[in-house]
């Protein structure tokens, strides 16, 4: 499932790891009458209300849509961290809407990758020792761990603060430092919840160009935003609504390259 | 006047809002208070009712006894006329080693031989029915109680074979018990020594008329003795005379010996009384440190919003002092209702052996003592961090932002070394050190109690007092059981309080934990390996506690009893250490495991709002 670690240390801006998507790729995520559901009677809420998705490896989706429409539980159903009330999901040839929570827990380990719109870095662990941190929960030695978190560090610029505090590192280089944990185990999967929300206009380009590099190489990516230039990044963009999906559009030709004039920033 | 009121109610409302842990410190600060209470209302509770029951029944200065064959005594009457000596009565038979049947149970006593007039020296107090005559016993009260004896009822005494020559047809006379009374005039530790070569169990005393007792010792057909009763013009002077007179053949006693004798059951209860409270005073300024630090922990929020309307720090922190201050004053009441309610259940019947024992003094240094000890508990526990939530930031604290957890360097290397349950644990545990001390605190206190109580239980030991070398320990010995049932008592409080403070560790490790655990999750930790972590954070705190408790225990059982004991079984004290660090993990994984079940989107989501 994952490439030997030591194959991609210090590999990473050189060698992709897969081929950039392309249309018609098989899926790597399907979702069936995806729905999850909180309450009862009268205070029944559809967060999530029967959505059919298909994310192609390789693929980029955003996800958009107002406060409160269910992007952020989708993500997590989509991630396993919460469970679906109701239809089907599939990883792979794997389904996993079924899984106990310690199968779950092993599909996080080695095939998904989160990132968080509030980071969640551990405060009393340096910025290398947040990336090592899913690789020694995989069971990787102390060795590889801290070479694998060293070469992510390099690859998402942050080399240099490899041993500062989570406190002393601006938003911008805590969600790079997020996004190179998310990398630690090669997830096939990368699920990233509003990942520029708390971050000003030139850490969301420092954080946008990172996606993209990870994209071109060729990393499944879902994002859930309400930022239409991070949106227009992806090659696909799904708007939700009340739980349920109100539009698709593929964005043909994709924006990327494009990046710094779509989020106003160039120059 | 109108700030102090503001500040009452501040911390009313707060203690109304939060009962459960209001009710959690209330029972740790009562626990050492009322045994803090016992402790002290034993003080002095023996010597008064020995000198009240050596007035009443004009007891003697000093006890002579010789053992004899029947021909009567050869010494013991040159002692009626020694100088010093101002009175005397006796001599009277004491016929020993005698069987007293009652209810189909035998005990060993002796019968003493009396006319039945008064005598001029140690007029035994009747409680109740009359003096000695044909056929009638009157029976020493704490025997009584001990029998559940009273007057009326039937008994046989004589040799069953249990403690003499075999016995033979006609051994056991029937008497009836005519009367029930006290004596200051305790036998010389030598006779009961002399019946029982281990010197326990220490047999009891009944009177019966001089012909009857000249029967038993027939009957009996060993050897007895003889007891006379003397008065001394200077009574302070017994020592000096049990000096002067004593030899092979005749034993003293004095009466301070007598006195020494009779307090120091409840002197023994008294001695492990305060030092359990003193343990249970340290544990439960662990426990309400904890408590108060959690606490505080959560009233970070409400603390931002006093100090956002105009609060100044010192009124933050006098309503953060002031919500401890009464639970304290309200602990320390009830710990002296109950202590002062508990304390006859400790010298009931023993003190009886020479008089009623009287209400336990509660008296004014008492009551002050108990108040103080928990004003100081609560105070101690709560001083740093009523200053440091007064003093946290307004801004930090309406953002209920948590306290940074702490960053253990070497912990962190160390633990990237070891399967992921003790990874994360290790973490757990470093992140709140002081959290982790007082755990550990608590429980080598509690091994260490248990330590010594599981001492005190294996072992026979020698005690020395003013009567001499007394053998004490094992079951059957009344000082040893009654202490015994004493320190059964202090071991279940300190347990309850133990596992009190267990429950909330965990509850406040899990509750600071909730993030990273969160994290871990969805970095792809099982539930399973998260609740390990939890508890093997708890074991880590817990063991180096475990294994400091066990040379606690051993010192403080030497300290406290001031005792030389023979080495404890390893056997038994591994079976401590293991048993107590099996109940840590059993009491850490219930609420580990509930912690680790909480939906990972909703707990990171909670602490991103």
């Amino acid at each position: 499932m994952n490439a030997p670690m030591n194959q991609s240390d210090g590999e990473l801006e050189r060698a992709p790891v897969r081929e950039p998507y392309r249309a018609g790729e098989e899926p790597l995520v399907r979702a069936r009458r995806l729905s999850k559901r909180y309450g009862k009677g009268d205070g029944l809420v559809r967060a999530v209300d029967e959505v059919d998705l298909e994310v192609a490896a390789g693929e980029a989706v955003a996800v958009m849509g107002p406060s409160g429409c269910g992007k952020s539980t989708l993500l997590h159903l989509l991630g396993g961290l919460d469970r679906p009330s109701d239809g089907e999901l599939w990883l792979g040839d794997r389904r996993i809407d079924q899984l106990s929570e310690r199968k779950l827990a092993e599909m996080r380990r080695h095939d998904v990758g989160f990132v968080f719109q509030a980071f969640h870095l551990m405060d009393e662990l340096t910025a290398q020792e947040n990336v090592e941190l899913p690789a020694l929960l995989a069971g990787r030695s102390p060795r590889q761990a801290r070479r694998r978190a060293r070469a992510l560090l390099e690859e998402v610029g942050l080399a240099d603060r490899a041993r500062h505090l989570p406190c002393a590192l601006s938003g911008g280089q805590r969600q790079r430092v997020a996004i190179a944990r998310a990398l630690a185990n090669e997830p096939r999967l990368v699920l990233a919840d509003e990942p520029t929300g708390n971050l000003d206009s030139t850490a969301t380009l420092e954080v946008l160009r990172l996606f993209e590099r990870l994209h071109a190489r060729g990393l499944t990516l879902v994002i859930v935003t309400h930022d239409e230039r991070i949106a227009a990044t992806a090659d696909r963009l799904v708007s939700m609504r009340d739980g349920a999906f109100v539009d698709e559009m593929p964005l043909v030709g994709g924006t990327r390259g494009r990046l710094a004039d779509l989020v106003g920033l160039g120059g | 006047m109108g700030r102090a009121r503001l500040v009452c109610r501040l911390a009313a409302k707060d203690l109304r809002h939060h009962r459960a842990e209001a009710a959690l410190l209330l029972l740790a600060i009562v626990a050492a208070t009322a045994t803090l209470t016992v402790g002290l209302a034993l003080h002095g509770v023996t010597s008064n009712p020995y000198a009240a029951t050596r007035a009443d029944t004009k007891g003697p200065d000093v006890v002579a006894v010789e053992m004899a064959r029947p021909g009567g005594p050869s010494q013991l009457t040159a002692l009626e006329h020694a100088r010093g000596v101002t009175g005397y009565s006796g001599p009277y038979l004491l016929a020993f080693p005698t069987s007293l049947e009652a209810d189909g149970h035998s005990d060993p006593v002796m019968a003493e031989g009396r006319a039945t007039a008064a005598a001029p020296v140690d007029q035994p107090k009747l409680v109740s029915g009359r003096w000695v005559g044909h056929g009638g016993v009157v029976v020493e009260r704490s025997l009584a109680d001990l029998l559940g004896l009273k007057v009326g009822e039937s008994v046989r005494l004589g040799n069953d074979g249990t403690y003499g020559t075999p016995a033979g047809p006609g051994s056991m006379r029937r008497f009836e018990v005519v009367g029930i009374a006290v004596t200051a005039a305790l036998q010389p530790s030598s006779v009961a020594t002399y019946m029982h070569p281990t010197g326990f169990p220490e047999p009891g005393l009944v009177w019966v008329t001089r012909s009857a007792a000249a029967e038993l010792a027939r009957v009996d057909g060993g050897p007895f003795a003889y007891t006379l009763n003397l008065k001394l013009a200077d009574a302070a002077a017994a020592p000096a005379f049990v000096t002067a007179h004593e030899t092979n053949v005749v034993s003293l006693t004095s009466w301070q010996s007598m006195s020494a004798r009779a307090g120091y059951i409840v002197s023994v209860e008294r001695e492990i009384l305060l030092t359990a409270s003193w343990l249970l005073g340290l544990l439960a300024l662990a426990s309400v440190a904890l408590l108060v630090g959690g606490r505080m922990e959560q009233r970070t929020r409400r603390v931002g919003l006093l100090k956002a309307v105009g609060a100044t720090p010192k009124l933050v922190t006098s309503v953060l002092l002031g919500e401890q201050l009464a639970l304290a004053l309200a602990a320390a009441a009830l710990g002296l209702v109950i202590g002062w309610l508990a304390s006859p259940l400790f010298t009931n019947p023993g003190a009886s052996l020479v008089g009623a024992p009287g209400s336990p003094a509660l008296d004014v240094s008492t009551i002050a003592i108990v108040i103080a000890a928990a004003v100081a508990i609560a105070l101690v526990a709560t001083f740093v961090p009523a200053i440091r939530a007064a003093r946290r930031s307004t801004v930090r604290a309406l953002a209920d932002a948590p306290r940074q957890p702490r960053r253990g360097r070497l912990s962190i290397a160390v633990s990237s070394r070891l399967p992921v349950p003790l990874l994360l644990g290790m973490r757990i545990a470093s992140r709140r050190r002081r959290r982790a001390l007082l755990s550990a605190t608590s429980i080598a206190i509690t091994v260490g109690a248990l330590v010594a109580v599981l001492m005190f239980r294996e072992q026979t030991h020698f005690v020395e007092t003013a009567g001499g070398l007394y053998r004490f320990g094992g079951p059957g010995d009344p000082l040893w059981e009654r202490a015994a049932t004493v320190m059964l008592v202090f071991t279940v409080a300190l347990v309850a309080l133990a596992l009190v403070n267990a429950i909330f560790v965990t509850w406040a490790t899990v509750q600071d934990a909730r993030h990273a655990m969160a994290l871990d999750r969805a970095l792809g930790s099982s539930p399973e390996q998260v609740t390990l972590a939890v508890v093997a954070a708890q074991l880590l705190s817990a063991l180096p506690g475990a294994f400091a408790g066990v040379p606690m225990g051993i010192a403080l059982y030497i300290v406290a009893g001031r005792h030389t004991p023979s080495a404890p079984s390893p056997l038994s004290l591994v079976a401590v250490v293991l048993l107590t660090l099996v109940a840590v993990a059993a009491l850490t994984a219930i609420p580990a495991r509930i912690g680790a079940r909480q939906s990972v989107a909703e707990v990171l989501r909670a602490e991103t709002a």
